[in-house]
């Protein structure tokens, strides 16, 4: 009797938490039958491979905002990046214990702050700055970076750390044994031993910095042309469906529906390619 | 941590990279401190009384009404997420069998979860909840939507939590001539408590947060809501809509005060909660 209670209570627990999977089945299917009519009115090529965005004639193709999430990316990554693997370096490794109890928060304190203080404090901090000392009007694909190299910080340092945690501490012993000093064994041994790990936060990091919208929104200019230049305004795909949807009608509602759907796709992709790497990292098979 | 042998001579390579991973570290400090600092030194003059009062006119810009919105999206996003995170862990951990098949997919898409962008949840609450259901831009639509954003947080943080009680626990209880649901709700789930309200209490940080999600879901109407059902704006909803319309910077300025603040307040309270469990331990 005991046993068929024990298998109801089983059977609840697991239809909650079946509750997740039904919601990534239902977010893909209505990106899909909501993206799909565009897709297929304008052409999967044209509209992935079109250099003109321009809902009132009629002309919807996404590569500008393709180029524009990705540039602003790969800038962000190069700020954010070698800062945010150093500081994991220092948090595992070098940071003294009676430092690390102010450092940790701050970093969690960081992931926490909401993306519209970072977009507000690039509005009025950032834009000015770059405004002043690279011209243009600094609403501008470098100021976006900039902001979200810092964005991703957080997110980079959490993951990288605790792959750098995971190394057996045997590894650094025998370098150290070996003749190596403090800082050869950490970044000849316990860095390249982590290496899946860091590649998996870098991955997390892009898939923040792919996603994120208010912030860029209030920084990037947000023009719907091919990105020229780090001092031009760009528009990325996550801020182009904030722009429109608010006014969006019939095809044009559609076509937006299809750049969550790109964008989603995205993800998804990157979050394949997080799990592969994480599952390289020591202490997870 | 292990610096025993810092004494050995270093070269001026080691040394070199030692200074780099210090500096690399003081950036992430200085932009935290010049971020929260610039905000407080600019903002703080400008809060009043004013800001906090009961309606909104185009006078007053008012931030309570948001404050009443974001209180409200809080307390029923919790409300349906909380318990639906809480059970889902509380299957991995404790029913779940491990090298499952099935396991693995739902922990996948536990994951595939947490990497959706605020944007997409958005979306999909507005063809979902707003348009299917019929709910309309309502606080109730936007609730909905940002507790399916939270669910992976809250399942991650009770995981860890459960994960951290002790085996020995689950076996004097069982010992004990306790059955499997007895002794998780009785002797587990309690000692995992202070790790799961400190995801709950991070989840209401980033639903006070957001504003993607919840613009083409909650809508961004500034008055005091009547029900679940009338539009509303939240906090971070409000400071995005006066920063962009740019006429309003110095309330805009006292709301991202206020914002911070409750940010603050949220991880600190986070912290304290999961260093209980640890000390509990």
């Amino acid at each position: 009797m005991n046993l068929q209670k024990d298998k109801f209570f089983r059977n609840s627990f697991f239809c909650i938490a079946f509750v997740s999977v039904v919601a990534v089945v239902m977010i893909c299917s209505f990106l899909f039958v909501g993206g799909m009519p565009a897709l297929e009115k304008i052409g999967v090529m044209k509209f992935l491979l079109g250099t003109r965005w321009r809902p009132s004639s009629e002309l919807y193709g996404i590569l500008p905002m393709i180029l524009g999430s990705m540039y602003v990316t790969m800038c962000a990554l190069i700020f954010g990046v070698p800062i945010g693997i150093l500081t994991a370096i220092f948090m595992a490794r070098f940071c003294p214990r009676k430092l690390y109890r102010f450092f940790k928060p701050i970093v969690e304190l960081m992931a926490g702050i909401p993306s519209v203080i970072y977009g507000f404090f690039g509005l009025v901090v950032l834009v000015p700055l770059v405004r002043d000392n690279f011209g243009g009007t600094g609403s501008s694909l470098l100021t976006a970076a900039l902001l979200l190299g810092i964005m991703i910080l957080p997110t980079i340092v959490t993951v990288a750390e605790a792959a750098l945690r995971a190394v057996p501490e045997s590894y650094y012993e025998g370098a150290l044994a070996l003749g190596a000093d403090h800082v050869r064994s950490v970044f000849f041994t316990i860095v390249p031993a982590a290496k899946s790990g860091l590649v998996a936060a870098i991955i997390l990091g892009l898939g923040r910095a792919v996603g994120e919208t208010m912030a860029v929104i209030m920084v990037a200019g947000n023009q719907a042309r091919m990105p020229q230049g780090l001092l031009e305004g760009v528009r990325t795909m996550t801020t182009n469906i904030v722009i429109e949807m608010g006014y969006a009608t019939d095809l044009h509602y559609d076509a937006l529906i299809a750049t969550a759907l790109v964008l989603f796709l995205f993800i998804v992709l990157l979050n394949l390619s997080f799990a592969y790497f994480k599952g390289g990292m020591f202490g997870n098979g | 941590m292990v610096n025993c042998f810092k004494m050995q001579a270093a070269t001026t390579a080691s040394k070199v990279l030692g200074i780099t991973v210090w500096l690399a570290a003081g950036v992430n400090v200085l932009s935290l401190i010049s971020l929260i600092g610039y905000i407080l030194a600019q903002g703080i003059p400008y809060l009043s009384w004013e800001l906090f009062a009961l309606e909104y006119t185009t006078q007053n810009v008012s931030l309570f009404p948001a404050l009443v919105d974001t209180l409200l999206m809080v307390a029923v996003a919790l409300s349906l997420a909380a318990p639906i995170g809480i059970g889902t862990a509380i299957y991995f951990v404790e029913y779940a069998k491990k090298g499952n098949k099935f396991v693995s997919i739902m922990d996948m898409t536990t994951d595939t979860l947490a990497g959706i962008p605020s944007v997409v949840y958005g979306l999909f609450g507005l063809l979902f909840f707003v348009i299917y259901l019929q709910m309309g831009y309502s606080l109730l639509a936007g609730a909905c939507t940002v507790a399916i954003m939270i669910l992976p947080m809250i399942i991650r943080t009770t995981e860890e939590a459960l994960q951290a009680v002790p085996i020995s626990y689950r076996e004097e209880s069982y010992a004990l001539g306790a059955n499997k649901l007895r002794t998780v709700l009785v002797v587990v789930l309690p000692a995992a408590v202070p790790g799961i309200l400190a995801g709950i209490i991070l989840s209401i940080g980033r639903i006070m947060g957001e504003t993607a999600a919840l613009v083409y879901t909650a809508g961004t109407v500034a008055q005091l809501p009547e029900d679940l059902f009338s539009s509303g704006r939240s906090l971070a909803v409000h400071l995005y809509v006066l920063a962009s319309e740019g006429l309003f910077m110095e309330q805009a300025f006292a709301t991202a005060v206020v914002l911070v603040i409750i940010t603050v307040i949220i991880n600190g309270a986070s912290t304290w909660m999961a260093g209980k469990l640890m000390r509990g331990n």
